[in-house]
């Protein structure tokens, strides 16, 4: 039997502490080599040992936006997965278990194969551990959809080499192992994903990384944190190439001291970002609006997580859109970004710096658990390096520091509510500025009529960005009928939908908003025919910013607060349910 | 040559007449001006407070930040620009009320900065709150039955977090005030230097009277070894009619914490210019994802 499927999903399943992600995201590297597109994602519970843990590894021959709920084959390392995933597995797909661990008391699927292999022993004889069968259980997935091993021989080659040979062997011992032991049941097994031999190189990375990237790219050179799932992998990603490229990364005693000492470089004229979560960026309030108060351009990555309080910690949800705009007290300029995908977190990494440069102010990239941590390949040149800017706006220069004629006004009057900005240490340039109301000069001034002007001026900034505001992404056709709305990682399950509508005959388009605030000029316009808001919380938080923003009120929102990510399948099964429902 | 007079700022302070914060604020000016800072090479950073108000009463680069965020402010601008020295100057309902935290992480770090505490035991801006030096049983309008705390030892919390300079000086002795800071300037790491700071409106109890016939100079005993650290704390718990100022401890056998990055080592950041990234280094970037 051999079905010619061009898209499959294999998810791996059992408790923390079996390496499930790192061997996960390294058959999703092997399978890139192989010429096929991935898009892989890891759910697992807030503990190091125990709980149930997977990673979903979806592949086709092209390219991939999103994870989708059909499981083709799922590999179980306990019994606990076949319970929970046994309902995700499509007919003719096939479960692998290990023999020790036997199957669970519930039905077996008639649909559904289950192939029984020693993968505890065979890693054990193999590679000396039984932990290795997640390698080995890959391996097995590799030879059941007649994908060539090479691919996951080379990246165990590259993966243990700072190991030793010894260890390198042994992986390759248990790789062959896998392959071997899948041969009898590879005629049973009805769906191939073979590789593409000399398809072009492309890359593997997560949100994370590709904003962590985009940020070092445009100029980033300070970032300080406090460890919290899911932004601190950035904190990480930094302090890893921190040598390398003359960035200083620190680890402070809390949030607050972390936006405070970005603050502190930003004012002394280095690029600065602390990355976090919502509870951190709480912590974070304060200081948020005094980098709005004294015009210091800052950067502020925040990875949402379920919340309120400690929430769901290693899941996902975007409840915290409102909260970011409207935190702190009193009013001021901010921009927030919300990257959709990879490609957009990269951008996202040097376009907030150039924003927080140009108009003094703080910018937040707003991310989430499902863009900052799901593996999605993309080509070399879809993260774009040649598009970077850095552009420090108006920033004084040496020259123009010394022929400063009297006393400089940091926050001078203008027109456009930018005051050309001198980094302190010019002789010239000397200023003091205040969190209390101030002059021009900085100086602390409680003077109604310049409390009037100075609170404009800065306000005014938000009006000279709003024109810089990137319109939504239009995916669909002009004359849709009806037009999904969605907002940073909705993109891809939403892209998805969109086609699988299109190819149903349903006139349906998506626009994706990555520039949130202020929201972008001439948004009305798109606004048509049945409007469905798609958003990952319990409000439709998006959908209220529109109406504030617009007047417009969408017809409908389908929302998800369960802590795990929305689906293509979600987005249509409720899209039936919104048409059907008057 | 640097003087006094080059720190003269238009703003004239809004102190209360009598108040401890002039000396400080002299001290100040005279201690940069002696050790031949200019304006533009320092940066001092306030908190919000009365004594934290001293950056905009003073021409040199300053920030006027939040309450009790003065110390990771300063951090930060210091990391970004070590060719600056950074000097902190903040109140003591700043600095360890709600800046306890940071100053102890900034002693442990050992970042370079200068750390002035404007001690008046009292909260001076919000108009006489008990503060956490005040001492206990201190009757104040949050503290009707008296302080039910007892007060932090800023000399010893700062020692045992890991200083490398620990200084106590106070407003009655402009002298002594100068030359402690011109000693906390000459200093590599993190420096404390904590102000017995008269506030004449809201802390009568602890006035120049009060301090007068108390405080003694520790430096004025040569045997007074300052590398000695139990000898730093025994003098730390010392207190009552007897009270030590001066140089508690200095010892420069630990980098500060800007000496150990290595990003910093080709000096600092904030003047370099900003580039994209050459193609050799996409590369490489673009490597460790394939
Ligand atoms: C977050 C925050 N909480 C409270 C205040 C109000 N506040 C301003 S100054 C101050 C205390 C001042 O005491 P201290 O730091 O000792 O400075 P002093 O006025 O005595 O020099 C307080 C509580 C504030 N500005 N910010
Ligand atoms: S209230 Fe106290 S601390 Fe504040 S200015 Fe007056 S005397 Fe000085
Ligand atoms: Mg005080």
């Amino acid at each position: 039997m051999f079905s010619p499927l061009d898209d499959l999903t294999i998810r791996i399943g059992g408790e923390a502490g079996m390496g499930l992600e790192s061997s996960g995201v390294g058959f999703s590297q092997a399978l890139v080599r192989g010429g096929l597109h991935v898009f892989g994602f890891a759910d697992y519970h807030s503990r190091i040992r125990g709980g149930h843990n997977f990673f979903t590894v979806r592949l086709a021959r092209r390219p991939l936006y999103s994870h989708t709920e059909p499981v083709h084959l799922l590999l179980a390392l306990d019994q606990e997965t076949v319970r929970r995933h046994i309902g995700a597995v499509v007919p003719g797909g096939a479960v692998v278990y290990d023999e020790k661990d036997g199957l669970p008391e519930v039905p077996r699927r008639p649909d559904v194969q289950y192939f029984s292999i020693p993968l505890s022993k065979l890693a054990e004889e193999a590679g000396g551990s039984a932990i290795m069968r997640n390698t080995l259980v890959f391996a097995v997935a590799a030879g059941l959809i007649s994908f060539d091993p090479a691919y996951i021989e080379s990246v165990a080659r590259d993966n243990f080499a700072r190991k030793g040979p010894a260890v390198v062997d042994a992986n390759l011992r248990v790789i062959a192992a896998g392959v071997k032991a899948s041969r009898p049941f590879q005629d049973d097994f009805p769906f191939r994903m073979e590789a593409v031999p000399g398809a072009p190189r492309r890359l593997l990375l997560n949100g994370n990384q590709a904003f962590a990237m985009g940020a070092l790219a445009g100029g980033c050179r300070f970032v300080s944190g406090y460890p919290m799932t899911p932004g601190s992998p950035v904190l990480e990603w930094m302090a890893a190439h921190a040598e390398e490229y003359g960035v200083v990364t620190l680890q402070v005693e809390d949030e607050i001291a972390a936006l405070c000492m970005a603050i502190g470089a930003g004012y002394a004229g280095v690029r600065a970002m602390a990355p976090t979560s919502g509870g951190g960026f709480s912590l974070m309030v304060e200081a948020l609006g005094l980098a709005g108060m004294t015009e210091v351009p800052v950067v502020v990555y925040e990875a949402q997580r379920p919340g309120p309080s400690t929430g769901l910690a290693t899941r996902t949800e975007q409840g915290d859109l409102l909260f970011v705009l409207h935190a702190s007290q009193g009013e001021f300029p901010r921009i927030i970004l919300a990257p959709g995908t990879v490609e957009q977190a990269f951008e996202a990494g040097w376009r907030a710096f150039n924003f927080a440069e140009r108009y003094q102010t703080p910018v937040i990239v707003l991310s989430d658990h499902y863009l900052a941590t799901s593996v999605r390949d993309v080509a070399p040149e879809d993260l774009n390096f040649d598009a970077v800017v850095i552009d420090r706006g108006e920033l004084l220069t040496e020259a123009e520091l010394d022929s400063l004629e009297g006393e400089y006004k940091r926050h001078r009057f203008t027109e456009s509510g930018v005051s050309p900005r001198a980094i302190p240490g010019h002789p010239k340039a000397v200023y003091a500025s205040s969190s209390d109301e101030h002059d021009e000069y900085g100086h602390i001034e409680e003077d109604a009529e310049n409390r009037r002007r100075m609170h404009a001026k800065r306000m005014r900034k938000l009006e000279t960005a709003r024109a810089e505001m990137r319109p939504p992404t239009v995916y669909g056709p002009e004359d849709a009928e009806l037009t999904f709305i969605a907002w940073g990682s909705t993109y891809g399950p939403l892209r998805e939908a969109v086609d699988r509508l299109s190819e149903q005959g349903v006139r349906a388009r998506m626009l994706h908003f990555a520039d949130i605030w202020p929201v972008p000029q001439g948004v009305e316009s798109l606004l048509t025919g049945e409007t469905i808001a798609v958003e990952g919380n319990y409000s439709g938080q998006f959908a209220d910013l529109l109406r504030m923003a617009t007047g417009h009120t969408v017809s409908r929102r389908i929302l998800k607060w369960d802590g795990r990510p929305i689906s293509p399948e979600y987005i249509l099964r409720n899209t039936e349910y919104a048409i059907r429902t008057p | 040559m640097v003087t006094v007079d080059d720190f003269a700022s238009p703003v004239r302070p809004t102190w209360c007449t009598g108040c401890g914060n002039f000396a400080i604020w002299n001290a100040v000016k005279r201690a940069l001006a002696q050790v031949g800072l200019a304006p533009h090479q320092v940066m001092i950073v306030g908190g919000i407070g009365c004594g934290s108000k001293l950056p905009d009463y003073t021409r040199a680069n300053g920030y006027m930040t939040l309450h009790g965020r003065t110390v990771p402010v300063a951090t930060g601008i210091r990391l970004a620009n070590h060719g600056l020295r950074v000097i902190c100057t903040h109140g003591d309902g700043d600095a360890y009320a709600e800046g306890l935290g940071h100053m102890l992480h900034a002693a442990r770090r050992n970042i370079g900065l200068v750390d002035i505490i404007q001690d008046n035991r009292i909260y001076g801006l919000t108009k006489g709150q008990y503060s956490p030096t005040s001492d206990r049983g201190r009757v104040t309008k949050t503290s009707p039955w008296g302080a039910f705390e007892l007060p932090v030892n800023p000399i010893a919390l700062a020692l045992a977090a890991g200083a490398t300079f620990v200084a106590r000086s106070w407003s009655g002795d402009l002298n002594h005030l100068t030359e402690t800071i011109v000693r906390a300037l000459g200093h590599r790491g993190y420096a404390l230097v904590d102000i017995f700071q008269p506030c004449v409106t809201f802390n009568r109890q602890n006035s120049y009277d009060y301090y007068r016939p108390r405080v003694y100079k520790l430096q004025d005993d040569p045997t007074y070894d300052v590398t000695d650290k139990m000898a730093a704390f025994a003098r730390a718990l010392e207190w009552g009619d007897r009270i030590p100022i001066g140089v508690f401890y200095q010892v420069e056998d630990r980098p500060a914490y800007e000496e150990q990055v290595p990003a910093l080592r080709a000096g600092p950041l904030a003047p370099r210019p900003l580039e994209k990234l050459r193609p050799e280094q996409i590369r490489r970037l673009l490597e460790e994802l394939v």
